[in-house]
C-alpha cells in the first residue's frame, strides 16, 4: 500500500523534475558499455575477439582502392588516416557550408564520392559504407566527443533535442523517457541505457552485424510504433547531432559491441 | 496521508465527474464518472482467463514496463510498478481508465493509453486510427487484473 503510494508520487517528482532538467550532467554521462555484461565488454575490448574489426580491416582496405571516373582512392587526397582522419568523427555531424545543413559522417563519405572521386553513392546500411565509416572512426577511438561545438549547429542541435523530448508512436513515448528518466531499469529483460552514440558504426549481437546509428534509432522509433524517418532523412541527422552533443566530452569506442 | 494527497492528485487530474466520448471513430463511447469509467466499454463483462494471456504476451506491451505473477513470462520490466495485488488497489472504474487513458491519473504518466486513436504523433503506418487495444481486449484485461489480490 504505502509503497505504492510513495512510488506514485516519487514517480510524479521524478518525471517532472528531468523533464524540466532534461539532460544528464557531464560527470554522470554513462556508455552503453557499461551498462552491458562481462561478456560483451571482453568481446569489445578484444580486438581479436570483436567482429566489428573486421569491417575496420574490410574500410582500410576500401580506403586505398581507387574508384569512380576519377579513379582515385580516399588515401590519395587524404593520404594515411591514421593521422588525417584522428578526431573526424568525434566532431560529426559537421555543418557543409555548401549545402547550409549538417552532414553525418557517412553523407561526407558519400559527397566525397561524388564530388572527388565521380563514383556513385554507396547505400545506407550497406557494407561498404558501414566498413568506410568504421575505419574512419576507428581512427577516433578514445577521441573526446565534440560534434555541435559550432556555433552554425545550434538550430539543429535544438531541432535534435526537440525530436528527443517529442513523444511520438501508437505508445506515445519519447526518447527522453526512456533514455533520460529510466536508463538503469529493464524494458522487458533488456537494461536501459543513457542512448549514449559513443560506438557507432557498432556491431549488435541482436543484428548480427554493424549498423549505423540512424538504424539503431529507426529500431526505437518502431518499437514505440512510430513512422521511422528515411535513412538520412534531416530530422534523424538533427537527432544524430543532438545525442552526439549531448555525449559532449565521452571518449569514441568505435567498433563498439552491443546485445 | 500519501494515501489522501495521491487520491487528491487523481481526482484533480482526472476533473471531478467529467464526463468525456471517445472522439475518434470506430472506438466505442465512453464515460468517466469521478476516476473511473464504471460501465463496460462493450457491454458486457470481460474474460478474465483471456485477460491473463493478453498481459502475459509480449505484442500486448504490459509487461515490457510492468512485472507481475506470471512464472512463465521470463522478461519482465521494473519501469512500473508490479501488478501483483492491483485489484486490492483499484476498482474495475479505475482500471477501466486507467487502461484506456493513463494519463489523466498523471499527466506526465510513461503508460500509454491504450484505447486511443487521436492527438498522437507520426504513428507507424500499420498502427494508424487504431487504439492499442480493442474494447474487448480492455475489458478482458480489466477482469484479470482485478482477480490480482494478495
Ligand atoms: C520504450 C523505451 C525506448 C524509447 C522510447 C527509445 N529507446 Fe532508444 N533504446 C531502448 C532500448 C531498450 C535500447 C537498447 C539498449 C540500450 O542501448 O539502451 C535502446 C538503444 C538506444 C541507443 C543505443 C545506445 C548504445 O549504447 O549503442 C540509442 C542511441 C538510442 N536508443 C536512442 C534513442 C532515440 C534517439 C529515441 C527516440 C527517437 C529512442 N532511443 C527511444 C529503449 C528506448
Ligand atoms: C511504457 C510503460 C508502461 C506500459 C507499456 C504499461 N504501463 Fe502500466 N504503468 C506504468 C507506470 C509508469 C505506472 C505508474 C503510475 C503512472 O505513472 O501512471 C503504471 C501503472 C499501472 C497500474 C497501476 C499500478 C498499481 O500498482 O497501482 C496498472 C494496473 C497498470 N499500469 C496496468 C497496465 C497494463 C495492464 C498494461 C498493458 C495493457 C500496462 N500497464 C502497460 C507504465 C506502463
Amino acid at each position: 500500500m504505502i509503497s505504492w503510494h510513495a512510488i506514485a508520487v516519487a514517480t510524479l517528482v521524478a518525471t517532472t523534475s528531468a523533464l524540466l532538467a532534461g539532460e544528464i550532467p557531464a560527470d554522470a554521462r554513462r556508455s552503453g558499455y557499461s551498462f552491458m555484461g562481462a561478456d560483451t565488454r571482453a568481446m569489445q575490448d578484444d580486438d581479436t575477439s570483436n567482429p566489428g574489426m573486421l569491417f575496420v580491416l574490410d574500410g582500410e582496405a576500401l580506403w586505398s582502392k581507387k574508384a569512380g571516373g576519377a579513379d582515385k582512392a580516399c588515401a590519395d587526397c587524404h593520404g594515411d588516416a591514421r593521422s588525417s582522419m584522428k578526431g573526424v568523427a568525434a566532431r560529426y555531424p559537421t555543418f557543409d557550408k555548401t549545402l547550409g545543413r549538417p552532414v553525418t559522417l557517412d553523407q561526407r563519405i558519400n559527397l566525397c564520392r561524388a564530388d572527388h572521386q565521380q563514383a556513385s553513392p554507396l547505400p545506407y546500411e550497406s557494407h561498404d559504407i558501414l566498413a568506410l565509416s568504421a575505419f574512419v572512426a576507428h581512427q577516433s577511438r578514445g577521441v573526446a566527443i565534440t560534434a555541435g561545438d559550432d556555433p552554425q549547429l545550434k538550430p539543429f542541435v535544438e531541432q535534435g533535442r526537440s525530436l528527443f523530448v517529442q513523444r511520438e508512436g501508437q505508445l506515445n513515448l519519447a526518447c527522453t523517457n526512456c533514455h533520460d528518466d529510466n536508463f538503469d531499469k529493464h524494458l522487458a529483460g533488456s537494461p536501459i541505457t543513457q542512448g549514449q552514440p559513443t560506438g557507432y558504426p557498432l556491431y549488435r549481437l541482436e543484428w548480427q552485424t554493424l549498423g549505423s546509428l540512424e538504424r539503431r534509432l529507426r529500431s526505437c522509433m518502431a518499437g514505440v510504433r512510430a513512422q521511422a524517418y528515411d535513412y538520412g532523412a534531416p530530422e534523424l541527422v538533427a537527432l544524430e547531432l543532438y545525442l552526439m552533443s549531448r555525449a559532449r566530452g565521452m571518449p569514441l569506442e568505435t567498433p563498439a559491441v552491443r546485445p | 496521508m500519501a494515501r489522501s494527497i495521491a487520491h487528491m492528485a487523481t481526482l484533480i487530474a482526472a476533473g471531478l465527474a467529467v464526463i468525456a466520448c471517445a472522439k475518434a471513430e470506430g472506438l466505442a463511447p465512453y464515460k468517466i464518472v469521478g476516476d473511473g469509467i464504471p460501465e463496460s466499454l462493450t457491454g458486457a463483462p470481460g474474460d478474465a482467463a483471456r485477460g491473463r494471456t493478453l498481459v502475459a504476451t509480449r505484442t500486448t506491451t504490459c509487461l515490457l514496463c510492468h512485472s507481475g505473477p506470471f512464472p512463465e513470462v521470463r522478461f519482465q520490466g521494473d519501469l512500473a510498478p508490479d501488478l501483483a495485488g492491483t485489484g486490492n488497489r483499484w476498482t474495475m472504474s479505475q482500471l477501466r481508465l486507467r487502461l484506456v487513458d493513463a494519463s489523466r491519473f498523471n499527466p506526465a504518466t510513461m503508460m500509454p493509453s491504450y484505447y486511443r486513436a487521436d492527438g498522437l504523433v507520426r504513428v507507424g503506418r500499420n498502427f494508424t486510427g487504431k487504439p492499442i487495444l480493442s474494447a474487448a481486449e480492455i475489458e478482458d484485461i480489466v477482469a484479470f487484473l482485478a482477480t490480482l489480490r494478495d
